[in-house]
């Protein structure tokens, strides 16, 4: 199994690590005895994400989608950030093994159990 | 620096071993059953090779096949039992911490009508031997139960185990693709019926096996083809292998004693240090008698493959008993086996030392690995929550 190197660079690199004081959004997904959890801290002004951090438990895959997605987001319209999809995730980090793909939906989760808590505290 | 701390994948060849062999390929190549002095040059190896293997052993040259690999000694052994027995019974034990190369064998056997038990191992990857006594009945033909354990290093009481066996007239495997090599084993005076060993685990070459059959033992056939190793391993005589197999046993058998204490020393070493530089750590069967050179340690809070391929980055070379690092995505049966929690057995990371690591290289590690830990740690929300006393 191989990763592609800009998997290896979200994971040694991740960026947006750590958390939000009084996130507007907060989510957390997946499960310690699946191997990943995947916690994510939203701030957001008028519907747009302006700050966002994540924490996660999981493997290389797992880190890199968090990674990825939350640049991918951030200035993001919390709309458009809810269109984010697995694919696109994978697809922006050149493609993950088959058997990771589950890793990817994990980053799609989290996201949308975010805005989801927001639009609920609104 | 790269080191190499995958020693129970495989190992890297003895140069003495890799030596002997090389004029097997060009300069004596002839076809072992062939008539012509070609064929005898290479004929005269192989039996040189099965010689020096069974003296070491203490068994007849007779009772000796060449294979393959581990793997295919393996099939070859329960298969060929299961089927030469098939009418005295259709019973096999085994143990739940086998190598893939029993456990799915065994699978396949059940899908055929054979009825298999799987014995439960304690916290430290032992055998449950009472467990096993009260499984024998009259149907059991076969007990096949490896030596020492890949993943954690724990060592079964084959001994224990070859006495019930042999009180039973049940025949009795082993799969000693971890111990040969490293510990002194004697297969007869062990009560072993049939014995599993690969050559690319003690510093001979891949793509060569062996076993032990002993003699008034009966095998079905698995494979068909000519009439070589007994007709039980058909197939053209790797007589390089078979040289750079025996070689490499000679060699590890020199010293057998001296180095199993200096892995023993440099595994003891890494982990009373690592013990102390790392908070929330495990080591897995630490409480059994293990392979000298074998440690399974769980990195609480993390994810095994993380851990794998950081260690990767700094030129460490490790594996992991986590799920996501297997095709297919489970966590080790050996680990849950072993009672520890599914989502603590992610974070499993096995080092395995051999004859070529220093103490430099550990040292070198016990720098690396730290900070990797501590950095994955941090992004972990499962460390935070423990940390915060969640």
């Amino acid at each position: 199994m191989q990763y592609s190197e800009k998997v290896m660079d979200h994971f040694m690199n991740p960026r947006n690590v750590g958390t939000i004081e009084n996130p507007d959004g907060y989510g957390k997904v997946g499960s310690p005895s699946c191997g990943d959890v995947m916690e994510i801290f939203l701030k957001i002004e008028n519907d747009i994400i302006t700050d966002v951090k994540f924490r996660t438990f999981g493997c290389a895959s797992a880190i890199a989608t968090s990674s990825i997605s939350t640049e991918m987001i951030l200035n993001k319209n919390v709309s458009e950030a809810l269109q984010l999809t697995n694919k696109a995730v994978a697809e922006a980090l050149d493609g993950l093994p088959p058997a990771k793909m589950h890793c990817s939906v994990l980053a799609e989760e989290g996201i949308r159990a975010a805005i989801e808590d927001y639009m609920g505290k609104k | 620096m790269r080191v190499y701390l995958d020693n129970n994948a495989t190992t890297k060849m003895d140069k003495e071993a890799l030596e002997a062999m090389l004029p097997y390929f060009s300069e004596i190549y002839g076809n072992a059953s062939s008539m012509h002095s070609f064929g005898n040059e290479s004929k005269k190896a192989m039996v040189e090779a099965r010689k020096t293997i069974a003296d070491i052993f203490g068994i007849e040259t007779d009772e000796l096949i060449f294979t393959g690999s581990g793997s295919e000694s393996d099939n070859l052994a329960i298969r060929g039992v299961a089927k030469a027995y098939k009418k005295r019974g259709n019973h096999i034990i085994t143990s739940a911490v086998e190598h893939p190369a029993v456990r799915n064998t065994c699978r396949e056997l059940e899908k055929e009508g054979y009825e298999v038990t799987y014995i439960a191992v304690d916290e430290n990857g032992v055998i449950n031997l009472d467990e096993l006594k009260k499984a024998i009945k009259k149907e059991t033909i076969l007990i096949t139960v490896m030596h020492g354990n890949n993943e954690v290093g724990s060592i079964q009481p084959v001994e224990e185990i070859g006495k019930l066996a042999k009180e039973n007239r049940i025949v009795f495997h082993v799969d000693a693709v971890q111990t040969v090599g490293k510990l002194n084993i004697k297969p007869k005076e062990m009560g072993i019926d049939l014995l599993t060993f690969s050559g690319h685990k003690f510093y001979g070459p891949k793509g060569i096996g062996g076993l032990f059959i002993k003699s008034g033992t009966r095998l079905g056939k698995v494979l068909t083809g000519g009439g070589q190793e007994k007709k039980l391993r058909p197939g053209t005589s790797d007589v390089p292998g078979m040289v750079g197999m025996a070689t490499a046993l000679e060699v590890a058998y020199k010293n057998i004693e001296e180095e199993f204490k200096r892995e023993e020393e440099l595994r003891n070493y890494f982990e009373s240090e690592l013990l102390n530089k790392v908070p929330e750590i495990q080591i897995n069967a630490k409480g059994a008698k293990r392979l000298p050179g074998t440690s399974s340690i769980t990195f609480k809070y993390l994810e095994g493959e993380s851990i794998l391929l950081s260690l990767n980055y700094k030129g460490i070379a490790v594996s992991s008993g986590s799920a996501c690092s297997s095709d297919d995505l489970q966590a080790s049966h050996v680990l849950l086996a072993m009672g520890i929690p599914v989502e603590i057995a992610h974070g499993t990371i096995r080092f395995s030392f051999g004859k070529y690591n220093t103490k430099e290289e550990v040292d070198y590690v016990l720098q690396e690995l730290p900070p990797i830990i501590e950095k994955l740690r941090m992004i972990s929300p499962l460390w935070n929550e423990f940390k915060a006393g969640k």
